[in-house]
């Protein structure tokens, strides 16, 4: 890409991209500790995760300041706005999936004390290595500005759903089974359910990446996969 | 030469948009003696529409406005050809009577050009060239001339008074005025604020604005955001070429020409 004949203006725009990948990979960092901690029942660990959510906050109103100031100062148009933009709601995604994750490390305390039953965290930790994976590969998309491996992670986003589905079936079967399953169930299904809002959003960055590149928005209809809203176990 | 694609491009924006077509440029070079200034440029100027010439210096932009109204004609040297059509008559061809043609497309420069006499003869000069108005009708058509132009309250107590006295943003407004009452069909701008302060430019922009609803306007400003806020549709020139031309919204925020890309956003050359 030609540089901009104000030197300053370069910079500035690599500073978004700078904090971005920077909050990116605190958010992941997050997400991981907060299932390890869950499964590993660290509460020591949940802390750090809970606490690292503070700076992931700060970070995403360092990048809009940052960005407000920008429009301000050089009122952008074309792919520099698109760029602006971007970090705007990108970070905005990114605060949010942190909240989540530190969601699921608040969870990590509150059953610290219960019986841990092997099984019941293996789907969870399925999903957990998913939205990583997603996330991980929709940052990648964002910093080599690549629509294509965006939309990928976009569509992908379906095979997210169908585990939380199946996960929700799993743990209202548990909580049948033997009713002593039921509060670390609920917990779990909370955070499944948090993985999903995280798949959600690392959705929305996907769409992001494609309209920073192109200039549109994309058109597909997305495969909508939870349906647990309608779902319910029968009893047999 | 225009690449075939971007042509393409032009027409069928021309004919999938439902905004009628008031001027329509078809394969216009411009000479400046053996110099060529614009290369086979198609255009259209859609009616009530602002259309803003954008693109760096020595790009064609203000040639290509000063060929709308003949501007040229008064320079030895200068010539056009193909054709500039304006409601089915070609405007370039031999024989139009200029006087008339520049009342039907008028045009606002860079710095303010008032006449060095009254305000109200300021505006009633024009007029009397075309028309024989009494009194009370030359009184009415000189209000409503200021009125559009956001002058009248300004003035009204002072028509007597030199328009050589009014504000840099004022001397503007009564060129506008002075454009308007003739009524032409089609206002050229070339850059019309260059010359004046941020309050001046604003009740500019939103004098261009107003006039949309009336007219066909076209504009040359090297002010990026000001082709933003007051056209619909924008055409970048480079090196005497139309490189794109679309609505401003889209060449604002998607443009499709790398080179129209570069120039908005400040990475040129």
């Amino acid at each position: 890409m030609t540089q901009h004949t104000v030197k300053s203006y370069e910079d500035d725009l690599k500073f978004l991209d700078n904090r971005i990948s920077h909050m990116g990979g605190m958010t992941e960092r997050l997400l991981g500790q907060a299932f390890d901690a869950l499964s590993r029942r660290d509460p020591k660990l949940a802390g750090v995760a809970i606490a690292s959510d503070k700076a992931i906050d700060t970070m995403q109103r360092e990048i809009e300041e940052h960005a407000i100031a920008m429009i301000a100062k050089r009122q952008p148009v074309a792919d520099d706005l698109r760029h602006i933009m971007a970090s705007l709601k990108i970070s905005a995604d990114l605060e949010r999936i942190g909240d989540f994750a530190k969601n699921i490390a608040k969870r990590a305390l509150a059953i610290a004390g219960e019986s841990h039953p092997k099984p019941l965290l293996l789907g969870l930790g399925h999903m957990v290595e998913l939205t990583l994976r997603q996330l991980k590969d929709v940052l990648d998309a964002y910093a080599a500005r690549d629509a294509d491996k965006a939309l990928v992670v976009w569509r992908k986003d379906e095979q997210l759903d169908a585990m939380y589905n199946s996960l929700f079936r799993e743990l209202l079967t548990y909580m049948m089974e033997d009713p002593r399953n039921i509060g670390l169930s609920t917990h779990l299904l909370f955070g499944a359910k948090n993985l999903e809002r995280i798949g959600d959003h690392t959705t929305n960055i996907a769409e992001t990446v494609h309209y920073l590149v192109h200039g549109q928005t994309i058109t597909d209809d997305r495969p909508k996969g939870d349906n647990t809203s309608s779902t319910l176990i029968q009893r047999g | 030469m225009m690449t075939g694609a971007a042509a393409a491009q032009i027409m069928e924006h021309a004919k999938t948009t439902p905004h009628h077509v008031r001027i329509a440029i078809n394969n216009l070079d411009f000479y400046y003696g053996t110099s060529k200034a614009l290369k086979s440029v198609n255009l259209p100027l859609y009616a009530n529409k602002a259309t803003a010439f954008i693109g760096p210096s020595g790009c064609g932009k203000s040639t290509l406005l000063r060929v709308l109204n003949r501007m040229y004609d008064l320079y030895p040297g200068q010539r056009a050809t193909g054709e500039v059509v304006l409601d089915g008559e070609n405007i370039l061809k031999p024989g139009l009577d200029l006087n008339l043609l520049r009342a039907r497309v008028g045009m606002v420069f860079q710095k303010p050009t008032p006449f060095p006499m009254s305000i109200y003869d300021n505006i009633a000069f024009g007029v009397r060239l075309y028309e024989k108005l009494n009194k009370s009708e030359m009184d009415e058509r000189v209000q409503r001339s200021l009125e559009k132009a956001a002058l009248w309250k300004e003035v009204k107590d002072k028509l007597n008074a030199s328009g050589l006295s009014l504000s840099g943003g004022q001397q503007q407004r009564l060129c506008i005025a002075r454009t308007v009452a003739v009524k032409p069909e089609v206002i050229l701008f070339d850059e019309p604020c260059s010359a004046l302060d941020p309050i001046s430019t604003a009740k500019i922009e939103e004098l261009i604005d107003e006039l949309t609803s009336d007219y066909t306007i076209a504009i040359v400003t090297h002010n990026m955001q000001q082709a933003a806020r007051v056209s619909q549709h924008t055409a970048f020139m480079y090196l005497g070429e139309l490189i794109e031309f679309g609505e401003t919204n889209g060449i604002f925020t998607s443009p499709q020409d790398k080179r129209t890309q570069d120039y908005i956003t400040g990475r040129f050359g």
